[in-house]
């Protein structure tokens, strides 16, 4: 079964995004592979991504989870096969690359705020500089983003005096700022408290509810039975199973899958 | 719920912290008593020297009758020590520049002056491009000042401003430079820091004024103090760029990361998220180089630029004054000092008023 049929299918399985966009493919991973020196990280991946879908990544450590989401905004360059971005190939092309990073929003496991810059400045700064939207708009926006992630009392203080769970909702309140196609989460609660995890996942349930294309690797088996159209599981850098939550939970087909099931929900 | 109260007060009592930290232990008090005898009796006598028994008024060495300090010498000679060999009825023009540099920089010292980066930012830019005109004059009906004539607290001054405006910008190119992912310029980098940091300041001088006229073709002869200017600001980037390279790879790969992931480009991302990150984690090595640089000014004496050092030594052998070797370098060093220690205070200042509470 190719990828296509795989996503197609994924989609008549009733979720409720709009039918008319779920036909366009954002994101296309072909047969792409990465090394790092001579250790084979990603192996012949392949993945199609709708707008609108929402992927969760999951794997043990080491699998390649991170370098893989990290290709798809080329903080890591891939060696072989293609990567499409809302129609832009992934190459060396630095300006293809910059037109992709303006379309995709990352949010990290270690937040990486700007220190020296105040939460409101830390929204504005790629909207004033990459966008060139004025700075009044663009903190008008960001003003909008934060009161969406519920803190917006903190525009102006520096992320040093922010708990965890606030200054994760910074990071992705300052990556909506860009007005992203794609939002891409790299294990965003995993730094994270556990009364403060719950704060975050709510801001992503909420994103998720609005109809944006999301890919996170995380852990949070709850989130990715909610919200995921689709969970992956990778392991040894490769795509090991990719189907629906219910499925994935249900039904696991693969060895491998049903082993790291058990590991992670009996602990 | 209970009320939010306001922190307690500390109260500073004087007798208190000394009954505290000077009085506690019978091994603390001899340890007081002993140091503040030695205070006294070192002290007494340089006071003495300095102030009570010091001459101040007068017009020849005639006149230092008492036994301390004579410094009505350094009041004489002053104006050579200010200005070297500039014409007197042309000193207003490197008197405007002290008050331009005074009003630039004394504001900064002043938490809460209005504007004052604004006067910061005139002392980088148009200082510089006002004494370009003002000092050699030459232009607009100025009559012109060789530079052979400059000398003193001025010329110091003159060297050290360009050295440290001119290694600031070039040290940070070199820096970028010498991390960056292109072999040609990182290679490039990597020599010029380390041919000029392996060579001391005193050869790079000599090279400039006497070697420099060889290798350059016939007509193309800038000026010695231009020359030393050229290799002073070279030699010192390159210390320059070795400090800002260690704030730069003190920033964690997270913020370049954060910042590619936001789609700003190489330059804007170093501009807007590294080097000001950067920057600010190397203020106490940064002034550190200034403070060195503006000590190695005084190299150039041998290269025969009279910097106030030079102005002081060569009048303290004046035969007219016997004795006067102490008063002009006690002199020297007291400005010395004042220039450094602003320079440290000022470092200290920003450092405070650039903490944003993130420690990692
Ligand atoms: N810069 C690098 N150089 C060499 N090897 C690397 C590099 N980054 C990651 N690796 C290796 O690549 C493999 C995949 O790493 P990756 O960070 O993608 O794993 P992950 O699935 O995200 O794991 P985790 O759940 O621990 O975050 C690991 O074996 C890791 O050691
Ligand atoms: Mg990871």
């Amino acid at each position: 079964m190719t990828e296509q049929m795989q996503t197609q299918q994924d989609r008549s399985d009733g979720d409720a995004v709009g039918s008319a966009k779920a036909e366009k493919t954002i994101i296309r991973v072909e047969d792409m592979h990465k090394w790092y020196g001579q250790f084979h990280v990603l192996k012949n991946l392949n993945l199609n991504v709708a707008q609108g879908e929402r992927i969760v990544i999951c794997g043990p450590s080491g699998s390649g989870k991170s370098t893989f989401i990290r290709c798809i905004n080329r903080l890591e360059e891939h060696q072989q096969g293609k990567i499409i971005v809302d129609d832009v190939e992934l190459t060396n092309d630095i300006r293809q690359i910059d037109s992709v990073r303006r379309e995709v929003g990352m949010v990290f496991q270690h937040f990486n705020l700007f220190p020296h810059m105040t939460v409101l400045e830390n929204c504005c700064v790629a909207p004033i500089w990459v966008r060139k939207t004025p700075r009044k708009e663009a903190e008008a926006t960001a003003m909008e983003y934060l009161e969406r992630v519920k803190i917006p009392e903190q525009a102006n203080k520096f992320p040093g005096q922010l708990s965890g769970g606030q200054q994760q909702r910074v990071a992705i309140a300052r990556a909506l700022c860009m007005k992203p196609k794609i939002m891409l989460f790299d294990e965003p609660t995993s730094a994270l408290d556990p009364e403060m995890i719950k704060e975050v996942l709510d801001v992503m349930i909420e994103l998720a509810g609005s109809g944006m294309t999301m890919i996170c690797v995380t852990h949070e088996m709850g989130f990715a039975k909610t919200v995921a159209d689709r969970v992956i599981f990778m392991d040894a850098g490769e795509i090991v199973e990719s189907a629906p939550p219910h499925e994935f939970f249900d039904n696991p087909r693969e060895a491998r899958t049903q082993k790291f099931l058990q590991q992670i929900l009996h602990h | 719920m209970s009320e939010s109260m306001a922190p307690p007060v500390r109260a500073f009592a004087p007798v208190q912290w000394v009954r505290n930290n000077l009085f506690n232990t019978w091994y603390n008090i001899l340890l007081t008593l002993v140091v503040g005898y030695l205070l006294v009796t070192s002290l007494w006598p340089l006071l003495n020297w300095a102030f009570f028994d010091a001459n101040f008024a007068g017009e020849s060495p005639s006149d230092c009758t008492s036994a301390g300090a004579c410094w009505l010498f350094i009041n004489q000679r002053m104006n050579f020590f200010m200005y070297g060999f500039y014409p007197d009825e042309l000193q207003w023009r490197v008197d405007i520049m002290f008050a331009l540099l005074a009003v630039a920089f004394v504001p900064q010292f002043i938490e809460r002056f209005p504007g004052r980066r604004w006067f910061g930012i005139f002392g980088m830019t148009g200082l510089p491009i006002i004494g370009y005109f003002l000092i050699p004059g030459g232009w607009f009906g100025l009559e012109e000042v060789q530079s052979s004539k400059w000398g003193g607290l001025m010329l110091t001054l003159i060297l050290a401003y360009i050295g440290i405006l001119g290694s600031l910008p070039l040290g940070v190119v070199l820096a970028l430079g010498r991390r960056s992912e292109m072999p040609i310029i990182r290679g490039f980098c990597v020599i010029f820091i380390e041919v000029w940091r392996a060579v001391p300041l005193i050869t790079v001088l000599f090279m400039a004024s006497v070697m420099l006229p060889l290798f350059l073709p016939e007509g193309m002869n800038f000026e010695k103090l231009m020359r030393a200017l050229i290799g002073l600001t070279l030699w010192q980037s390159a210390y320059m760029a070795e400090v800002i390279r260690g704030g730069l790879q003190a920033i964690p790969r997270g913020q370049y990361e954060a910042g590619s992931a936001l789609g700003l480009g190489y330059w804007r991302k170093m501009r807007l998220i590294i080097l000001p990150q950067a920057l600010t984690l190397v203020i106490p090595g940064i002034v550190n180089t200034f403070i060195s640089l503006f000590m190695d000014t005084t190299l150039v004496l041998i290269i025969g630029l009279f910097d106030i050092l030079g102005t002081v030594q060569s009048t303290v052998t004046d035969p007219a004054w016997q004795n006067v070797a102490i008063e002009g370098y006690v002199f020297v060093a007291f400005c010395f000092w004042v220039f450094c220690f602003g320079m440290s205070r000022y470092s200290q200042n920003l450092e405070r008023k650039l903490d944003t509470g993130h420690k990692t």
